[in-house]
């Protein structure tokens, strides 16, 4: 059965998938559904969802429009979900082949160094990280990218051990390649599929992350991000606490979208290899 | 018990190293900041250039950067982590003050998702592939997937606005003058919320790790003998199937101690708990520099020591960790 078929026939999978499609769909068409400023006032503050069908979510206490913020937002959390994600799997696939391709010294400082980056918490090197540098899109990136790519590297150097002693790294050798065009022409490549496996986790604790540190007020002050949302919402909790639930499930089903859709595709691909 | 001390002292040399890594390269990054404490100071209490220069030079931020690195891990040895500018006080005291909160929501926290995750792992593994283990399967994914900041403003709604049930915020009751047991009792129940929005997100992990250990004992030869037996099904769960699974989770509870520090950060922040994390967030708002690097300093021999205790709770759980691969 080819991989798309049994992936369309596991419940949870085509779930996370329809999750995720709509996501995707909202974070694409917010710019033309809500064009010009989110963070522009609409209308009158804390005005309740389902009142005024042209604001069919409300508004908050600065009376924006929220379903203009929830779409911007989308676009925020998928970019830097995605972005800070595939810079952890960069980062972390290339440390994990020079350290275990190389091996002795240099394996041995890169795996510290590893162990370093995991025994601080992550969350808190990324809070210094950002508080050092100055909130942006791009450092929220990196600050997250700075804590999560120690379990890629630590995999993709557990599957480089294994593939560098295979016969075709050894011909490799005896054709004169540089060590290092083997290491990432040959032996990456190969490492990749266990490391990708881990991308879905991976961005879903991105995901978090970035609504975090938003939360925290560590996020690029020019956005609407949903972790900026739920804290906006938190000065009126009493009154209107709607303005801190919605994004929080927002960012619940985005998250969740991630898991199921990432398990479905490591599910089917490994099936078909033949390794379940 | 030698086997535990081999191991330990094997442990110990390689996290000095560790932590040696972490000082200067937390040390380094803070140093990258632009503004130092003497500009934080003078923003918050006003001073003229002649202040400025007197103030660089009595803090030691004069000198090149080297120097002051070599200082703090002179410093460090003795246990000294500096002066800190916001509170006037040694940091260490700041720390130290702050840091049992902390750990009394992290260890309320990991007992509450550990033990609950485990039992509901336990619970659904018994039988593979039925109704409640597809469930708890996938209603632990979406607990999973919650933000635990935003359940904790749930939590509060619920049970601290809406029912009044539970305070909705703080360690304990302020100027109270209650001692002993009553003290105790105030501050359970003033924890009871941050330790559920910190639990219940770890909880999902433990479930899921515990099914799937168990998914893969059933497999297993011995759980097969042991049917064959005539094993009461309980026996065979309990007593084989749960146990053998139940390793890799005490692993994990050493590598999840970094993730839990990371999440009381936020925790503290909501419930407002003045713990290491609150701490940690006063001080990138005050721009003290030297204080957040303490915290991160603090937050790392922490896990370390966590670790240790893993790893030695696990040489004695498991008689198959032998010395010698001890060190791998």
């Amino acid at each position: 059965m080819n991989p798309l078929r049994r992936f369309l026939r596991t419940p949870e999978a085509v779930a996370g998938a329809i999750l995720l499609a709509a996501l995707i769909g909202m974070a694409l068409i917010a710019p033309l559904l809500f064009p010009g400023d989110p963070q522009a006032i609409a209308g009158p503050a804390l005005l309740p969802p389902f009142q005024d069908w042209s604001l069919p979510l409300g508004t908050d206490r600065l009376g924006r429009d929220v379903q203009a913020e929830l779409f911007h937002g989308a676009r925020t959390s998928l970019a830097v979900g995605l972005a800070a994600a595939a810079a952890a799997l960069a980062i972390g696939s290339v440390v994990g082949t020079l350290a275990g391709f190389a091996g002795g010294l240099v394996d041995e400082v890169l795996m510290r160094v590893t162990d370093a980056f995991q025994t601080v918490p992550s969350f808190l090197l990324a809070l210094a990280f950002v508080s050092v540098v100055g909130p942006s899109l791009g450092i929220v990136v990196a600050a997250i990218a700075l804590g999560t790519w120690t379990g890629p590297a630590r995999i993709a150097r557990a599957e480089v051990l294994s593939i560098r002693e295979r016969d075709y790294v050894a011909s490799a050798r005896a054709i004169g390649m540089h060590p290092l065009e083997i290491a990432f022409r040959e032996v990456l490549p190969n490492a990749l599929p266990p490391v990708l496996a881990m991308s879905s986790v991976i961005v879903a604790a991105a995901i978090l992350t970035e609504a975090a540190l938003s939360f925290l007020g560590l996020g690029d002050p020019n956005r609407v991000t949903w972790g900026g949302m739920i804290a906006e919402g938190r000065a009126v909790l009493r009154t209107a606490p709607f303005l801190s639930i919605v994004p929080g499930i927002a960012l619940v089903l985005t998250v969740l979208g991630v898991y199921l859709a990432g398990e479905g595709i490591v599910e089917t691909t490994a099936v078909r290899r033949g390794l379940s | 018990m030698t086997r535990a001390l081999i191991l330990l002292r094997r442990r110990l040399v390689g996290s000095v190293f560790v932590l040696l890594i972490v000082v200067i390269g937390t040390f380094l990054l803070l140093e990258a900041a632009p503004g130092d404490a003497v500009d934080a100071y003078i923003v918050s209490t006003g001073g003229d250039a002649g202040m400025i220069e007197l103030l660089r030079h009595r803090w030691g931020l004069d000198q090149s950067e080297l120097t002051r690195l070599a200082n703090y891990l002179w410093a460090l040895l003795h246990l000294d982590l500096g002066q800190s500018v916001t509170f006037s006080r040694p940091i260490r005291d700041v720390i130290l003050e702050r840091l049992p909160n902390t750990l009394l929501l992290m260890v309320s926290a990991t007992a509450l998702s550990f033990g609950l995750g485990s039992a509901l792992g336990i619970y659904a593994g018994a039988r593979p592939g039925s109704a409640r283990d597809r469930f708890l399967s996938i209603g632990s994914l979406a607990l999973y997937a919650v933000p635990g900041f935003w359940l904790g403003l749930v939590l509060i709604v619920i049970f601290a606005v809406d029912l009044r049930w539970l305070p909705i915020g703080g360690i304990e009751t302020l100027a109270s003058d209650k001692t002993g047991l009553d003290r105790a009792a105030d501050i359970a129940i003033h924890l009871i919320l941050p330790v559920a929005a910190l639990g219940f997100i770890y909880l999902a992990l433990y479930l899921r790790m515990m099914r799937a250990g168990m998914a893969e004992a059933w497999r297993q030869d011995f759980v097969l003998a042991a049917r064959a037996r005539g094993l009461s099904r309980r026996r065979v769960v309990l007593a084989h199937v749960a146990r053998n699974a139940l390793l890799p989770l005490i692993t994990m509870l050493g590598l999840q101690s970094a993730q839990m520090l990371g999440g009381s950060v936020v925790i503290e922040s909501v419930f407002s708990v003045p713990g290491l994390g609150r701490l940690a967030q006063e001080a990138v708002a005050a721009r003290d520099t030297p204080l957040l690097l303490g915290i991160i300093l603090t937050s790392a021999v922490l896990v370390v020591v966590i670790n240790l205790l893993v790893d030695i709770a696990y040489a004695f759980l498991d008689p198959r960790v032998g010395a010698g691969e001890a060190g791998a």
